[in-house]
């Protein structure tokens, strides 16, 4: 029987195999920031222990970061979180890409940037969207503060291997369609826990025709429908992405390099313990209107009616959503108006990411009471969108020009949607309160949120003319 | 780690779905850099309003809740983000076990790590227990030895856990220490492995 890339991944790794306990993995590369690392190396300090190798370790800082004026950081607590990691780094002799780096920026777009991350890895990192990594072939799962303190004093994880889940999606996305219209539907349809204790292999057609970016958006949000770690197959759009990146082999040793990752793919009959398909072109802009990515919904559609509730749960859980959300039921998404927008985001900050909200204001003002901002997501990125004129576009629309970090994603820093607004937002969770306490997010794709913020209210981008995205 | 083998506790019901760790400890509180100290924020939007009263309706302030060490919610509590917070927060806040017919993967093990039990019980039993911690104080005995649940009144039910945890909580194991002692193999094996991955 032949084996998934999920299961080949996975046995070159095993360090030890005992019955009745989980697998010891090797973990060949450990990613830090500032939130879920500080009692992480304080437990080492406490018990003498050392980071077992700071080589495969790499550190930044992206969630609290400001991203104005980052000479004059105003909140204390935060600060010192900074200056710990920064500190923690110094001490056990981690690379990290300090505030001030060219290499700065959320830990999930500088990843992948700076060619760390790679095929056939195993990744980690003390955040759930760390998922992302596996758009390269590496197997890549967020893990909690104990698990950092774990990879940091030993390079390995007691992990029980996952089952395997392939969702194959045929044709190709619509015009105006996006990889984040695919993953919202895909979580739409099958819920936020259909993944739990599987990771999922992204193949067919349509992510076979994405780009490295693209494929990026989907493998980071697996995690929203509970699979902690999603990939896809190297090919060669991945090998033409990792070429001439920083950490990457150069010349005959990056040649060697692709005929070992051209091994890493699912043999033909090898058997996941669960398949899906789904038709790439039968998808849609998509909207999520509740408080969890399920509650998503086409751009042309509209939020659900309560007496639609299969059960009571069902019932009482879309009462709350809509509550909180200040939505009635049956209301059409295009009725929902929004007074933020917030473009960035592990989900959507990368250069394509940017160019594709740029083509849709091109020329065009972002509606009266529509305060909007564009967070790239690293510096590098930040740099090639000011070179290629794109940040020039935004600013003469009228958004907010920032800094890299993670921002209104979560709102650690002063980035924060007021309660009772209803913000556009690129990024990855609709939670209560994640944008701020009372803040109404609704997820969507970069496309989307430039096309609200243009005109105050959600439309299908599609329609736009002269929009080609 | 602490070890668990049996607690009897007051049980709070938490009759909500897919509750996410941003629920459980929201982002706000999570600049600290120490482990404790964080369960006066567990559930703070929904424990307080936003002038910082405390909210009447929200489960947890119901007086019979008052010192619960179990906490039964329905399925994929703890979904969303890795914050380890969330089980520290509730581990400050006094609770021990908690009883779902389905827990978030990584929030479990981060529970697990950190000497909470994550009971998963089937969803007509979760059902009943949160009928029975609603509005009135309600006590359950977890006996991990056991692998049982059950309560003065004829209830009982019976979880799983694998090998490995079972014997890690039993006898509160470190387990960095435990994983320092395969150094002998981690070495052999990372000197063939790193070849071919750097």
């Amino acid at each position: 029987m032949g084996k998934t890339i999920i299961e080949k991944i996975w046995e070159k790794h095993v360090v030890h195999r005992e019955e009745g306990k989980p697998d010891l993995v090797y973990i060949d590369l450990h990613l830090v920031h500032e939130v879920t690392s500080p009692q992480a190396f304080s437990g080492l300090r406490m018990k003498k222990r050392s980071v077992r190798r700071p080589d495969l370790t790499f550190a930044t800082m992206d969630h609290n970061v400001p991203t104005i004026n980052r000479s004059e950081i105003n909140d204390p607590v935060a600060k010192n979180q900074m200056d710990t990691l920064r500190d923690n780094c110094l001490e056990f002799g981690i690379p990290l890409a300090d505030l001030d780096s060219p290499e700065q920026g959320i830990v999930h777009v500088i990843g992948p940037e700076l060619g760390l991350t790679q095929p056939g890895k195993i990744i980690v990192c003390g955040d759930s969207h760390t998922s992302t990594h596996g758009a390269f072939g590496a197997l890549a799962f967020g893990i909690g503060t104990s698990e950092v303190e774990h990879v940091l004093a030993t390079q390995t994880l007691w992990q029980t291997k996952p089952k395997t889940l392939k969702i194959e999606v045929t044709d190709c996305l619509a015009p105006g369609v996006s990889a984040k219209d695919l993953i919202l539907f895909i979580i739409s349809k099958y819920g936020v826990n259909f993944g739990t204790g599987y990771v999922i292999e992204f193949c067919g057609a349509a992510i076979r025709k994405m780009s490295m970016e693209e494929r990026m958006t989907i493998c980071n949000m697996s995690i929203e429908g509970g699979a902690k770690a999603s990939l896809v197959a190297p090919d060669d759009t991945t090998f033409a992405y990792l070429n001439g990146r920083k950490y990457v082999a150069q010349g005959d040793a990056f040649l060697d390099k692709i005929l070992e990752w051209q091994q890493l793919s699912s043999d033909e009959d090898a058997v996941y313990d669960h398949s899906i398909e789904i038709e790439g072109d039968a998808i849609s802009p998509m909207v999520s209107w509740g408080t969890n990515p399920s509650m998503t919904a086409p751009v042309t559609d509209r939020v659900p009616y309560l007496n639609e509730c299969d059960t009571d749960t069902e019932k009482k859980s879309l009462e709350r959503a809509l509550s909180y959300m200040g939505l009635e039921e049956g209301q059409p998404i295009t009725d929902i108006n929004v007074t933020k927008v917030f473009i960035g985001s592990c989900t959507n900050s990368r250069i394509e990411d940017l160019r594709a909200a740029s083509e849709v204001i091109k020329g065009k003002k972002v509606a009266p009471g529509v305060e909007a901002i564009v967070v790239p997501g690293s510096q590098q990125v930040k740099k090639t969108a000011e070179a290629e004129g794109i940040a020039q576009v935004f600013i003469e629309a009228g958004f907010e020009w920032r800094e890299s970090g993670c921002s209104m994603c979560l709102s650690m820093n002063a980035d924060i949607v007021p309660a009772g607004e209803h913000c556009a937002s690129t990024s990855n969770r609709n939670f209560e309160g994640r944008q701020g306490a009372g803040a109404r997010t609704h997820l969507v794709s970069p496309a989307m949120a430039a096309a609200a913020a243009l005109h105050g209210h959600f439309v299908d981008v599609r329609s736009m003319a002269g929009i080609t995205v | 780690m602490s070890s668990f083998t049996e607690m009897k506790g007051k049980v709070a019901a938490l009759d909500r779905t897919n509750v996410d760790t941003d629920q459980i400890i929201p982002k706000q509180f999570l600049k600290r850099i120490e482990k404790t100290g964080f369960g006066q924020y567990l559930f703070y939007d929904w424990r307080y309003k936003p002038n910082g009263e405390l909210n009447d309706d929200f489960e947890l302030n119901d007086p019979d809740n008052e010192g619960a060490s179990i906490l039964i919610a329905n399925e994929n509590f703890g979904c969303g983000s890795s914050r380890e917070h969330a089980p520290w927060a509730l581990l400050d806040y006094g609770f021990k076990v908690l009883i779902a017919p389905s827990f978030a993967d990584i929030f479990k093990q981060n529970c697990l790590k950190n000497g909470i039990l994550p009971v998963v019980l089937l969803e007509k039993d979760v059902s009943y227990l949160l009928k029975k911690a609603s509005g009135q104080e309600y006590e359950l005995t977890v006996s991990l030895e056991e692998k049982r649940v059950y309560d003065d009144q004829g209830f009982e039910a019976k979880f799983d856990i694998t090998p490995y945890w079972y014997n890690m909580l039993l006898n509160g194991w470190d387990e960095i220490e435990l994983t320092l002692q395969l150094e002998g193999s981690i070495k052999v094996f990372e000197g063939k492995h790193l070849e071919k991955i750097i």
